[in-house]
């Protein structure tokens, strides 16, 4: 009885499968089940709007005011940096560095930052750094003081964590909107922006690591006489260093990324905004010489920070060199400093590189992108169109309309949309025969999205389908939470865009997951695959996602295509990861014992490896699902026409409302698919009895 | 190499009727004073039965002054709960603590931190050693909580190193230390403020057999010279038998027995206690005294024993000497008799 068809939940979900095709065959009657009529849309942008102005003008004053007084600090902090001469930033900046992870970093770092000054960017470099500079001190300030008043109180922590989260999944550019309406343009709206954006991650890292403070080191310190103060400042917190520290090397990586994304509001004179200029003005060659700046200051500040974290209980034993040093390393690097400084007074080339020995080389970028451009120009357009005929209108219009004499070369006519529905309906029996059931639903769901398209799903199948999943997966919070959430993208109007934008993240996610946990899996068993792919995954994390960007555009111009492109490489990272990670962390005795059973290796990748990795794997797919909403909404720039572009409309002509709808629709789906995504994977570990990590 | 507990009744601390329940809400069971009046096996299983845990049920003992007492029983017996409940790392459920017949359940915290700093010492059995500090800051860690001169703390840590015998390591770093270097250190500092009280918590456990025996021998070596009063966890009963001057044995939360190793060997109460006593080599436990035929009149020619001579050593003799031998104690005073088959006698006993 359990699996055969008049199983409930199968029967359910026959009945909304019935639902929908009644939907679908009757949509021109019922045209408000399958487009959501225009009078019925709830105008909360035009409230937000409303309520904003008066907002505004009652308070404005106060926000304006913070806005005067914060951009003392980047004003000092820029005039600091720019008036010392290069030799000396690029000299303490190298310092820090040996400090950090000792001489190999020291040299690329000094070779990067050369680079900066070589190409003529060093001001720019230095604009940016003096935002970075600025808000990190704040936001792991105020992610310190949360973080700790979340480890202390329960009550505290439950209302932090859920704030977190949506600070976490609102699109980067929709943070900006109410921050631009609030303080005016200018650099305080980088700052606050990536002060906002980048506390969270120094929350959660100081109540993760106060929390695995070992109880016998509290024990202990507690014996050793300790009071409440001791205890946590002698004891604890020491012992969590590395944690604190890791937080601190993710704050600065977040806050790195909001400066430079926030460059888009101009202004700025920053290296972000060279980068946007260069592309809007599609010099690419120059944009992507500027970029690498971005790449590489990312790279620098990321492995100086995540090096002090790392090194943290080694650098109590301490290098040797430097262990012997330490009594006037400090004293050391000012003299040298001050030295740099005498010398460059004399030397003007030290402090001011001058223009005419800048080195030029977005030309040769821009001649060899053309050649390259001119000589696969068919491949290109191949890829482009197959691409885009064969698997982006069909998800997107479906087969219906996408399949045309123009495109595929022929017209569907009765005979092809017989066979395609009986392949598809006799696929799925034959998995209904062999108690397949969810496959069975699967397959003939599959059958009705691609020969309709998702953009002419009815809203209200999709709703009933997307709820219904949810509480197959999580239970009734999970599917009610689904529902009112989705719910709401409808009521305010924004669904046709969500679609668009669930469909160009699901084709790049869809691609990732296949192809990105097939070479996790290669990886973990063939190290030289490992070790050429991890810096790869390395530097792609850390560059900031702008930068992805360019080499697409110039290889691909803008469109949807080419933010396809972007968000798959981008997107790709965790699948490999995860997947790499879960292969290779199985128990090794289940490993040996089904070896000894004489299992094949593929019996025992697809037997066992696969199965028992299979709750870390859906973590991977999990994040890149989230990385790949996060390119998306940078994708906006690039021309794509979903919910990103809404938002990143508003912030270009103001209409603050629209956008933030669009962002909070945006996080709303992406909080949606992680809950669903998390929940799936616990259920799996549970059920395997293994914990993850 | 033990201490004569004879030499000393008064009390340093004593715990009496104590219960620690997990649970929400558990307090409800005692709330009125019937409890006492219940059987406290019987109370115990309604309190389970009611979703809780019972950690420590109805626990009563007294730890002498210069004594080492011994708490043994299996994992999950309640052993760790009841240290941390005598110094008050967990607040008992309810129950009464005395340390200098005053009540330590009345403490304020402020008056519990001084007590920690003077009184108490403390080892745990993955050493709870702080990884940021070296191995000298560390042993002078809660010399500089009370606020010590930096002078006076190194001072007094190098004296400690010193009975610990880590001299040469004071710059090391927890983590470049073995597991028994690192015990040392732990049992170092929590010497360090030259408590009265000491709790050691499963110490041992985490070391290897080897590493474990020669730890043993430490510690008895520094206890004779220290004199604490030492309340000993473990779950080895060789252990035990091996350190305790009294020990405990604990089941459920609960004490099944408490007496001298001896004692639980040679009357053990139930099965349970038995279970522990079966394999264990009686003729290395068995001391002269223990052994000593009442019945039998003292023959002051006999040759004479040291009543703390293991049995084992005396075989010998016993096989010769078909009269027997006189054991006498520390004093020279003779305290009896005894002999091959004085030593059956307690052999038959014991094993039933
Ligand atoms: N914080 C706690 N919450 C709930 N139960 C606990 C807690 N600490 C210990 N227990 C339970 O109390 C019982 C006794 O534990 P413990 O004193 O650690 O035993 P032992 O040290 O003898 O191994 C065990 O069943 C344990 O699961
Ligand atoms: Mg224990």
């Amino acid at each position: 009885m359990k699996n055969s068809i008049f199983e409930k939940n199968t029967l359910t979900w026959i009945g909304i499968i019935f639902i929908t095709l009644i939907l679908l065959i009757f949509q021109d009657k019922w045209v408000w089940a399958s487009k959501y009529p225009r009078e019925l849309i709830v105008p909360f942008s035009d409230w937000i709007n409303f309520s904003m102005e008066k907002f505004i003008e009652q308070f404005g004053w106060f926000f304006l005011n913070i806005s005067w007084l914060l951009s003392w600090p980047i004003i000092g902090a820029q005039w600091l940096l720019h008036s010392l001469p290069w030799i000396v930033v690029i000299f303490l900046v190298c310092f820090i560095a040996i400090l950090s992870s000792g001489v190999r970093l020291a040299l690329f770092t000094l070779s990067a930052t050369f680079y900066m000054v070589l190409i003529g960017y060093w001001e720019e470099s230095m604009n940016t750094l003096a935002l970075v500079i600025i808000s990190v001190p704040m936001a792991v300030f105020i992610g310190f003081g949360l973080g700790v008043w979340g480890f202390f109180s329960k009550r505290a922590e439950k209302v932090i964590m859920p704030i977190l989260d949506i600070f976490q999944t609102v699109p980067t550019f929709a943070y900006l909107l109410p921050i631009l309406l609030l303080f005016g343009f200018g650099t305080v709206v980088g700052l606050i922006a990536s002060i906002l954006y980048s506390f969270p991650p120094m929350v959660r890292n100081t109540i993760l690591g106060l929390k695995r403070v070992p109880d016998h080191i509290i024990e202990s310190a507690i014996m050793s006489g300790a009071n409440t103060k001791q205890l946590f400042w002698q004891a604890m917190l020491p012992s969590c260093k590395k944690q604190i520290l890791l937080g601190i090397n993710q704050s600065t990586m977040a806050a790195l990324s909001m400066v430079i994304i926030a460059a888009i509001i101009g202004g700025t004179a920053d290296i972000g905004w060279e980068v946007l200029y260069y592309i809007r003005k599609a010099e690419v060659g120059q944009s992507l010489v500027v970029g690498l700046v971005i790449a590489l200051m990312a790279i620098i500040i990321d492995r100086i920070t995540s090096g002090f974290a790392l090194n943290s209980d080694k650098a109590v034993k301490g290098p040797k060199y430097l262990k012997n040093m330490r009594l006037n390393y400090y004293g050391f690097a000012i003299l040298v400093s001050i030295l740099l400084f005498i010398v460059a007074s004399f030397f003007q080339v030290l402090a001011d590189w001058p223009y005419n020995l800048s080195i030029w080389v977005s030309s040769y970028i821009n001649n060899f992108f053309e050649t390259f451009v001119k000589t696969f120009r068919t491949e290109i357009k191949l890829l482009k169109t197959y691409t885009l005929f064969f698997i982006m209108l069909p998800t997107k219009i479906g087969f219906q309309q996408a399949v045309s004499p123009f495109t595929w070369g022929f017209q569907l006519e009765m005979g092809h949309k017989i066979f395609y529905f009986m392949s598809f309906i006799l696929g799925a029996l034959w998995f209904l025969k062999n108690k397949k059931n969810e496959i069975f639903i699967f397959l003939l769901l599959l059958m009705i999205f691609l020969y309709f398209g998702l953009t002419n799903m009815p809203w209200l199948s999709l709703l009933l389908i997307y709820s219904f999943f949810a509480w197959r997966v999580g239970g009734y919070k999970l599917a009610l939470g689904t529902f009112f959430g989705l719910g709401f993208i409808v009521v305010v109007g924004m669904w046709p865009e969500a679609m668009i934008s669930i469909y160009l993240c699901g084709i790049a996610v869809v691609f990732c997951f296949i192809v990105g946990t097939s070479l996790g899996i290669w990886a973990a068993h063939n190290s030289v695959v490992s070790s050429i792919i991890r810096p790869i995954n390395d530097t792609l994390q850390t560059i900031p996602l702008f930068v992805i960007l360019i080499p697409f555009v110039m290889l691909f111009k803008i469109g949807d295509f080419t933010g396809l492109l972007a968000i798959i490489i981008y997107a790709i990272v965790p699948s490999i990861r995860y997947a790499e990670n879960g292969i290779r962390n199985l128990p090794s005795e289940v490993i040996d014992a089904s070896t000894m059973m004489g299992s094949t290796k593929m019996q025992l990748l697809f037997l066992v490896k696969i199965p028992l990795a299979l709750p870390v794997i859906m973590l991977g797919l999990n994040q890149t699902i989230m990385y790949g909403i996060a390119m998306l909404v940078i994708a906006a720039l690039i021309g794509t026409n979903g919910l990103e572009q809404i938002v990143f409309i508003g912030l270009t002509d103001g209409n603050m409302g629209k956008g933030f709808i669009a962002g909070i629709s945006m996080a709303i789906i992406a909080m949606i698919v992680d809950r669903i995504t998390k929940t799936i994977s616990e259920k799996r570990s549970e059920a395997l009895g293994l914990s993850i990590k | 190499m033990k201490n004569n507990v004879e030499l000393s009744k008064q009390i340093k601390l004593s715990c009496r009727n104590l219960w620690k329940v997990y649970g929400d809400n558990s307090d409800d069971f005692f709330s009125n004073n019937s409890y006492s009046q219940e059987d406290p096996s019987i109370l115990s299983k309604k309190i389970t039965e009611h979703g809780h845990i019972v950690a420590n049920a109805d626990v009563s003992f007294d730890v002498h002054i210069g004594e080492i007492f011994v708490i043994m029983g299996l994992s999950g017996s309640g052993k760790s709960t009841i240290v941390r409940c005598l110094s008050r790392l967990i607040e008992p459920t309810v129950g009464k603590i005395l340390l200098d017949e005053e009540n330590l359940l009345g403490k304020s915290e402020k008056e519990l931190i001084e007590i920690r700093r003077h009184k108490m010492g403390m080892v745990f059995q993955n050493f709870g050693l702080l990884p940021h500090l070296n191995v000298i800051e560390n042993i002078a860690f809660p010399l500089k909580l009370q606020g010590l001169k930096e002078k006076e703390r190194l001072e007094k840590a190098v004296r400690v190193i010193e009975l610990v015998g880590l001299n040469g390591r004071e710059n090391n770093f927890p983590m470049e230390l073995s597991g028994g270097q690192q015990q040392r250190v732990g049992i170092a500092r929590s010497l360090a403020v030259e408590p009265d009280v000491w709790f050691l918590d499963e110490p041992f456990s985490a070391l290897d057999p080897l590493i474990r025996k020669q730890m043993q021998d430490e510690f008895l070596r520094i206890q004779s010279l220290q004199k604490k009063s030492v309340v000993f966890i473990t779950h080895d009963f060789q252990e035990a038998l091996r350190i305790a001057d009294r020990m405990a044995i604990m089941r459920d939360g609960q004490i099944v027995q408490i007496g001298k190793p001896v004692d639980l060997i040679l009357n053990p109460k139930d099965n349970y206690i038995r279970d522990f006593t079966k394999d264990v080599p009686w003729e290395s436990v068995l001391k002269a005294s223990d052994i000593i035929d009442k019945s039998q009149k003292i023959l002051q020619k006999a040759e004479e024993v040291p009543f703390d001579m293991p049995v084992a050593k005396m075989l010998p003799l016993l096989s010769k000497k078909s009269v027997g031998v006189v054991v006498v104690d520390q004093a020279g005073k003779k305290l009896g008799m005894a002999n091959a088959q004085s030593f059956v006698t307690a052999l038959a006993t014991a094993e039933n």
